[in-house]
């Protein structure tokens, strides 16, 4: 029987287990938004603007183990969802972004809402398609799928001319897909493996730094077991959070510009290094001449080769997939029976602890202003280090990374790569579809929240209850730090003026809002937020926090890991950063 | 250093904005740029001059291997290979000039293609620095017109580029 390209597609669709998709119709997709009334296999979600449909399908998948899918008109639709799909790229998630296109004949002829959406992608997606003939549709999305959540994950973009919806054809769902020009590896070299381990077990300061990779490829148990089992000091980058316990004690925290003191002194000082799923993010080890500086080798697990060997030279390369790899060293370690000399790693566990003591995200207390920091612990004790927190960018991104611990993996949603404001609170009603069962913050800024607060409305109408902590310092607070630091405290253009009344909002739009403004007040209305009355309600708080507030410590241009700008209480000379000479840089 | 890198590819509309979309979003230099299909009608083959330290060009060489159409990618510098390019050269010719141009044409085993009462098209193989070199030994002031393919290029002996 023939059926249409628009059920071709829906469909496929069900084929690939859809559960949830995120859209917003238009003429160009109207045929599948039919098509999609007319079947009750899968939930469609109207979000309000076509980058948070993206944002929410990504965080769809980030938190769980399956593909976001995303459905946007053609034109103004599509480019609207350009935005979400830089930012899964550049944090490498799989999604599924179906655009809709003017019909064939029209395309090139500046068409009613017509853009060139695989033009305006391509630097921007794993791979898109342009599908010209309903019968390469149905291979298309299976192919798509497949790209998407292979090899190094990322967003595909399969565009749909609208007679190709209206056309009809046989439905056959491919079983399969070979691309005979798209191969990923899986397993690592053998041989570089056992280099690999041979190298581990001659270090006498070890280190194993994770990343995003870890998170994405499952392999939380496998860095846990390394960890563990040789007792070894690990850190995570922002993107592989979780991937290894946070409170763990053999956890020296996130490394990086706004990394611990001892995590990124450990980065520095280490004589072995293992990179697991992680990229050397100029965020992470900053110059890497300086990072080289101090002698050490690397080996580098990484399932894209174009990631290793990019901005650092690495002695063992290995590409594969982290599970995989870890599990074959794991193997490996096991059957030697060998272990790092014990003497070497107990005298770098007290060089580390030396450098742990000083305790680095110390901040004075306030009993007049709420301390940012301090909402986050609150809500980390609050929640038990069990909700699955999604943030937005800024200040408060970083204090969510520092201040809450993250045990497990997919628990700690974030634009990285991109930093995208507006990312966290459709990413919040994304994990909350996924994990109907689970508590939901997203810790956001004023700044930031303001970006897609209009998700609001889909989060009424789709009942996701999650519970928005506003860090509101009435700053763009990152860039006002910067401005401190770096631009002799000329805050141009970074105050936020004509702030609109939060908890008014929260509840124009159907949710409960609060405000809070002393100090005494953060942990009763974090309490009663989360408590069970309040269970099924979206609640948005907005805490007044302390305006001038930095995050500490922080690597600044062209500094190195050992570099720091340390907070107040470590600094010898203990100057306000702004009266200290920050030369000229950035 | 210049490289040439030979590129088998998918024989698909957008495949080689893909590349060359790569080349221009991060930064890497195309010297020349040919393409063509192959004799298997679903692959092209594309020879791509380029130049930039090893560590650069052992990243483009990575990224554009990871373009999901892309099927292989050698860098012809690892090895002996063959490097030929195409150049179709107008010149004024009249006069004394005729004679000398003619001989120069010869010089560099090009043939004269077209020939008008003042003017000689010349066809010319060779590599780059060859046709380069041709253009150098003659008269700039003759030069009325060139169009030049850009190298494509072969490795020697038994080393192939197939499927
Ligand atoms: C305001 C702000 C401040 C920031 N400060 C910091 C900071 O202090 N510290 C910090 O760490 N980051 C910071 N970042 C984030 C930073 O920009 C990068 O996004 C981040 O460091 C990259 O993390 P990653 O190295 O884990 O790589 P990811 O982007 O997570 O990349 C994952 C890597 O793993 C590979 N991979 C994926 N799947 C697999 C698999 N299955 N097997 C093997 N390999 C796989 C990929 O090929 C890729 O190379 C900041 C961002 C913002 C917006
Ligand atoms: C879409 C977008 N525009 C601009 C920026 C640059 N930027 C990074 S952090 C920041 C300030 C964020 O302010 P807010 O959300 O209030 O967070 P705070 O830093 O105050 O905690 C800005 C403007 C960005 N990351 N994303
Ligand atoms: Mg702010």
């Amino acid at each position: 029987m023939q059926i249409s390209g628009a059920e071709i597609l829906v469909r496929s669709l069900q084929e690939e287990g859809a559960e949830y998709i995120f859209g917003y119709p238009g003429g160009a997709v109207l045929e599948i938004y039919d098509a999609i009334f007319r079947q009750n296999q899968f939930k469609h979600v109207l979000v309000r603007h076509e980058q948070a449909a993206i944002h929410a399908a990504d965080a769809y998948s980030r938190s769980s183990d399956k593909v976001g899918i995303a459905l946007v008109t053609s034109g103004p639709g599509a480019t609207n969802a350009v935005t979400g799909i830089a930012t899964a790229y550049m944090d490498s998630i799989p999604l599924v972004v179906i655009s809709g296109q003017v019909a064939t004949p029209a395309i090139g002829m500046d068409a009613f809402q017509e853009v060139d959406m695989v033009g305006i992608t391509r630097p921007c997606v794993k791979h898109n398609f342009l599908v010209k003939d309903i019968k390469d549709l149905a291979e298309t999305i299976k192919k798509a799928f497949y790209i998407a959540k292979t090899g190094r994950p990322g967003p595909v973009v399969v565009d749909i001319p609208k007679d190709v919806t209206q056309a009809l054809a046989e439905f056959a769902y491919p079983d399969s897909v070979h691309i005979r020009s798209y191969l990923p590896v899986t397993r690592g070299h053998p041989g570089q493996i056992k280099k690999a381990v041979g190298l581990l077990m001659g270090a006498k300061r070890p280190y194993i730094y994770v990343g995003g990779g870890a998170v994405q490829g499952g392999a939380a148990a496998e860095v846990t077991e390394l960890v563990r089992s040789l007792g070894l000091p690990c850190t995570n980058t922002l993107m592989g959070l979780g991937a290894y316990p946070g409170s763990d004690p053999q956890f020296l925290g996130m490394l990086g510009m706004h990394g611990t003191y001892e995590a990124n002194m450990a980065m520095q000082n280490c004589d072995v290094l293992i990179a697991i799923g992680a990229r050397f993010d100029d965020r992470v080890i900053s110059v890497p001449e300086h990072f080289l500086s101090s002698p050490k080798k690397i080996v580098h697990i990484d399932v894209d080769p174009s990631s290793i060997a990019k901005r650092v030279k690495v002695d063992v390369p290995i590409v594969g997939d982290v599970k995989h790899v870890l599990k074959e060293m794991l193997e490996l370690i096991r059957a030697s029976g060998e272990r790092p000399d014990a003497a070497a790693l107990a005298d770098w566990w007290q060089q580390i602890e030396a450098w742990r003591s000083r305790d680095c995200l110390l901040y004075k207390p306030s009993s007049e202003f709420i301390k940012p920091q301090s909402v986050v612990q609150a809500l980390y004790e609050i929640t038990g280090g069990n909700a699955i927190v999604t943030s937005d960018v800024g200040q408060h991104q970083m204090w969510a990374a520092q201040y809450y611990k993250f045990d497990r993996p997919k628990q700690w949603l974030n634009s990285g790569g991109l930093g995208t404001m507006g990312f966290g609170l459709p990413a919040a009603m994304g994990a909350q579809l996924a994990n109907p069962d689970a508590t939901v913050a997203c810790i956001t800024g004023e700044g930031s929240i303001q970006m897609n607060i209009q998700e609001l409305s889909t989060c009424k109408q789709y009942h996701t209850p999650v519970k928005v902590i506003s860090l509101n310092n009435r700053y763009l607070g990152m860039v006002r730090q910067w401005q401190e630091f770096f631009y002799g405290t000329r805050y141009s253009e970074s105050y936020m003026d004509a702030l609109p009344d939060f908890v008014k909002i929260a509840e124009a739009y159907g949710h409960v809002g609060m405000k809070i403004e002393s100090p005494a007040d953060v942990e009763p209305a974090l309490r009663e937020a989360f408590s069970a009355k309040l269970k099924e309600r979206l609640v948005f708080m907005d805490f007044r926090t302390d305006q001038s507030e930095n995050v500490f410590p922080m690597i600044r241009n062209g500094k190195g890991l050992d570099q720091m700008d340390l907070p107040p209480h470590m600094r010898e000379d203990d100057a306000p950063p702004a009266n200290r000479d920050y030369g000229n840089l950035c | 250093m210049k490289h040439i890198l030979s590129i088998l590819l998918e024989n698909e509309a957008g495949a080689l904005s893909r590349v060359v979309g790569l080349f221009s979003a991060r930064g890497y230099n195309i010297d020349s740029l040919t393409v063509s299909t192959t004799e298997d009608p679903t692959l092209s083959r594309m020879t791509i001059v380029t130049h930039g330290s090893d560590d650069v060009i052992e990243q483009i060489t990575k990224q554009l291997n990871k373009l999901i159409e892309v099927v292989k990618v050698i860098d012809l510098n690892e090895s002996e290979h063959i490097e030929r390019e195409l150049m179709l050269i107008k010149v004024r010719a009249t006069g004394k000039e005729r004679e000398e141009m003619k001989r120069m044409a010869d010089i560099f085993r090009g043939r004269i293609i077209d020939v008008t009462e003042k003017t000689y098209t010349i066809e010319l193989t060779g590599t780059t620095e060859k046709l380069g070199a041709f253009i150098e030994a003659i008269d700039r002031a003759v030069i009325l017109e060139t169009v030049r393919t850009g190298a494509s290029g072969i490795g020697r002996g038994e080393r192939i580029l197939k499927i």
